[in-house]
C-alpha cells in the first residue's frame, strides 16, 4: 500500500459516503405502506415514474462491466469488443413488446419475479423452480462482475494490498452496500442511480472530448491500434472484424440483447414501474447510455494510444487488464476529476450490484422459501426473508471474487448468459402462446443448461486455462451426440445462441409428444385481458395485497 | 379482469403494423454490410461510425412505434406533466 493517490482517494471517499447516506436516507422516499411487504421492498411500491426508472434502469443495466469490461475488450482484442454497442441498439427494439405483456400480467397477478410469471402460467412449482436457481445462479457471476469493476478502480488508487488484506476495502465498500440495501430495499439503488448517471455522464463527456485532441484525433488513435494488433501474432484482434469473428460479434450480441431482460435484475426494474407508458418511453430514451457505453468502447483504443500498462494486481500478482480504464483517467486527468471518474465507476457497480441482489432475493423468498420451505409465509415474513437473503447474495459475490481468479471479467457475464438465456421459452415466448408443454419446457431447459455447460467446459482460455476460457465456440468444435455438422471450420458462435437453439428444438419435441400422449399440462391463471392491463385500470389489484 | 378496457379496445388485438418497424434497427447485426474502414468520418472507420449512426436509427424506430400505438390519439401529447408529476407515484 504503497503509492496512495490522496486527492483521488478524497474526493472518492467523499462521493462514496454521499451515496450511503442517500442509501440509507431512501427508505423515507416516497413510501407507501410501509416496507413489510415485497411490492414495497423488492420493487419500491410498483410506482416509478418515466425519470425514476430511466435513471434505475440505466443505473442497472449499464454496470461496471460497462465501464470497465467492455474497455478492456476493446484494448486487448479490438473490433469484437465493441459487441456491446449492437447488443445495446437491438435489445431495446426486441424487448420492447414482451416487456409490457410481462409489466401487465405481472401487475394484476401481483407476481414479483419471472418464475412468479412461470408458476402461474403453466401450474408448475417445477419449472419456476428451475427458473428461479437459473436466475440465481445467472445473476452471482453478474454481481462478482461489478465487485471486479470496483476493485479495478480501488487498486488504481493505491489501494492494492496482496491477500485478504487487499480485498479488505471492496469488503468494507460491500458491507455497507448490504446495509442500506436491507434497509431500503429497491429505493436505494433507484436513489443513488441519480448521482450515479449524472457522474457518469460528466466523466464521459469530457474523456471522449478532451482524450482525443490530447492524444492527437481519432484517426491516428485508430492507426495506433490497428498497429499494435498487426504485431500481435494473434489472428483475431484488430480494429476490423474477420472471417472467423463476425457470427460470434452478431450472435454475441443478439445473444446478449435476448439474455438482458431475462436477467431476474432488468425484470425488477421494469416491473417497479408504474405504467406501461413508462416503459415505452424508456425503452425509447434508453439508448442514450447505449451511446455513451459505445464511446466507453473506443477509450480501449485511447488507452492504446496513451501507452497504458495495465495495473500488476498484488492479490493474484497478474496484471489486470480491467484496470487499463482507471489507469488511463489516472494519467490522462487531474487527480480531482480523476477521483469523480474513479467515484462514478465505483458507484457504478453498486447500484446494479443492490439491484441484483435484490431480485435475487425476490426470487429465494417468493419461488423457493414459499414454494417449498414455509408456504403459509406471511407478507411480512417474506419481506424479511428476502432482505436477509440480499445479504447472503452479496456475501457469495464477495466470496467469488476472493476465491477465483477473473482474468477477463467479461467472461462472467457472457457465461451467466449462456445459462439465463435457456429460461427464454419458459418465459418471454409463454408470454405470446401456451403452446410449449411444460414438461417440453422443463425438457428443453436441462438440455440447454447441461449442452451450455459441457460446451463452456471446453473451450480452453488464452492465458493457459484448460476449461471454461470463455463463450466463443469455433464452429468445427460443434458436436451432436459427436456428430460434427461443421468440421473443420474456425468460424466462432456464441455459446449460448447454440445451446437455446438446441433448447427450442428438445422443447418442441417433447411437446409434441406430451400433447400425443395427453399429458395434463397444467392450468393457466392468466387471462388474456392480463397482459394489456395497464395503470388506471378500475379493477386493478391494489399495491402490496396479500398474494 | 374485465373484457373490455378503459378505452374500449378489445384485449387480445394487440398486433399492429406499426410494430414492423421495431426490425429496422436489427440490421447492425448483418456484419458484412459495415465490416469495412472507409469512408472515415472523423478520422473514425465506417465500422465505428455506421453502428454510432445505428444508436439513432433504433431510437427513431422505437419513437415512432411509440408514438403510433399509444392508446389514446396523439392530440393529448406532448406530455404537460411536469418531472414531479411524473413521479409522483399514481396518487389516484
Amino acid at each position: 500500500m504503497s503509492n496512495l493517490q490522496w486527492p483521488e482517494l478524497i474526493i472518492f471517499t467523499i462521493l462514496f459516503l454521499l451515496v450511503t447516506v442517500l442509501g440509507f436516507m431512501a427508505a423515507r422516499w416516497q413510501r407507501g405502506g410501509g416496507l413489510d411487504h415485497l411490492d414495497e421492498w423488492g420493487l419500491g411500491g410498483r410506482k416509478f415514474g418515466s425519470w425514476i426508472t430511466w435513471f434505475l434502469l440505466g443505473g442497472d443495466l449499464y454496470t461496471a462491466y460497462t465501464f470497465v469490461a467492455v474497455p478492456a475488450l476493446v484494448f486487448s482484442a479490438g473490433a469484437l469488443g465493441l459487441y456491446a454497442l449492437p447488443y445495446t441498439i437491438v435489445v431495446y427494439p426486441i424487448v420492447l413488446l414482451p416487456a409490457l405483456r410481462m409489466w401487465s400480467v405481472s401487475r394484476v397477478r401481483g407476481y414479483v419475479t419471472p418464475a412468479d410469471f412461470v408458476r402461474g402460467r403453466f401450474g408448475s412449482p417445477i419449472l419456476a423452480l428451475l427458473v428461479a436457481i437459473t436466475g440465481i445462479v445467472a445473476t452471482m457471476p453478474y454481481i462478482a462482475l461489478q465487485l471486479v469493476g470496483l476493485e479495478a478502480v480501488l487498486r488504481t488508487m493505491g489501494i492494492n494490498g496482496s491477500g485478504l488484506v487487499g480485498h479488505l476495502p471492496l469488503l468494507i465498500a460491500f458491507v455497507i452496500l448490504a446495509f442500506y440495501t436491507y434497509q431500503s430495499g429497491l429505493r436505494a439503488p433507484a436513489l443513488i442511480a441519480f448521482v450515479k448517471d449524472i457522474l457518469i455522464y460528466i466523466v464521459i463527456l469530457v474523456a471522449i472530448i478532451y482524450l482525443p485532441s490530447k492524444l492527437g484525433g481519432w484517426s491516428h488513435i485508430f492507426d495506433v491500434a490497428a498497429k499494435k494488433y498487426d504485431a500481435t501474432p494473434a489472428k483475431t484482434d484488430g480494429i476490423l472484424l474477420n472471417a472467423n469473428n463476425q457470427l460470434q460479434y452478431a450472435t454475441w450480441a443478439f445473444g446478449s440483447a435476448l439474455a438482458l431482460f431475462l436477467y431476474p435484475h432488468s425484470l425488477t426494474s421494469v416491473l417497479a414501474s408504474r405504467g406501461r407508458s413508462v416503459i415505452k418511453r424508456n425503452m425509447v430514451a434508453l439508448p442514450a447510455y447505449s451511446l455513451v457505453l459505445g464511446l466507453l468502447a473506443l477509450l480501449g483504443y485511447v488507452a492504446i494510444t496513451a501507452g497504458v500498462k495495465p495495473l500488476t494486481n498484488a492479490a493474484t500478482g497478474k496484471p489486470d487488464t480491467n484496470t487499463i480504464i482507471p489507469v488511463l483517467f489516472d494519467g490522462q486527468f487531474s487527480s480531482w476529476f480523476a477521483g469523480i471518474a474513479f467515484a462514478a465507476i465505483g458507484i457504478g457497480a453498486l447500484v446494479p450490484a443492490a439491484i441484483m441482489s435484490i431480485a435475487a432475493a425476490n426470487l429465494w423468498t417468493r419461488n423457493i422459501y414459499k414454494e417449498y420451505i414455509r408456504k403459509d409465509a406471511t407478507p411480512k415474513q417474506e419481506a424479511k426473508q428476502a432482505k436477509l437473503a440480499s445479504l447472503v447474495v452479496k456475501l457469495g459475490a464477495v466470496a467469488a471474487i476472493i476465491l477465483l481468479d477473473l482474468q477477463y471479467a467479461i467472461d462472467l457475464q457472457l457465461i451467466g448468459g449462456v445459462l439465463i438465456l435457456q429460461t427464454l421459452p419458459a418465459v418471454a415466448l409463454a408470454l405470446y402462446t401456451r403452446w410449449f408443454h411444460r414438461w417440453g419446457l422443463i425438457a428443453g431447459w436441462v438440455v440447454g443448461i447441461g449442452w451450455g455447460l459441457i460446451m463452456l467446459y471446453g473451450i480452453p482460455g488464452a492465458n493457459g486455462k484448460q476449461h471454461f476460457g470463455g463463450s466463443a465456440l469455433p464452429l468445427g468444435d460443434l458436436s451432436i451426440l459427436g456428430w460434427h455438422p461443421f468440421s473443420g471450420s474456425q468460424v466462432q458462435i456464441y455459446v449460448g445462441f447454440v445451446a437455446l437453439i438446441g433448447n427450442l428444438v428438445v422443447a418442441a419435441i417433447v411437446t409434441v409428444i406430451a400433447r400425443q400422449m395427453k399429458v395434463f399440462n397444467g392450468t393457466d391463471d392468466t387471462n388474456p385481458g392480463d397482459y394489456l392491463a395497464d395503470e388506471h385500470d378500475k379493477d386493478l389489484r391494489p399495491i402490496g395485497a396479500a398474494h | 379482469m374485465s373484457t373490455v378496457k378503459h378505452d374500449g379496445k378489445v384485449p387480445g388485438k394487440s398486433f399492429n403494423p406499426w410494430y414492423l418497424l421495431l426490425i429496422v434497427p436489427l440490421l447492425v447485426l448483418v456484419t458484412p454490410l459495415f465490416n469495412m474502414d472507409g469512408p472515415r468520418l472523423f478520422g473514425m472507420p465506417f465500422f465505428y461510425w455506421f453502428q454510432f449512426l445505428f444508436v439513432a436509427i433504433g431510437v427513431l424506430s422505437t419513437w415512432i412505434v411509440y408514438m403510433m400505438t399509444r392508446d389514446k390519439p396523439a392530440g393529448d401529447a406532448p406530455d404537460k406533466l411536469s418531472v414531479d408529476d411524473l413521479d409522483e407515484g399514481d396518487a389516484r
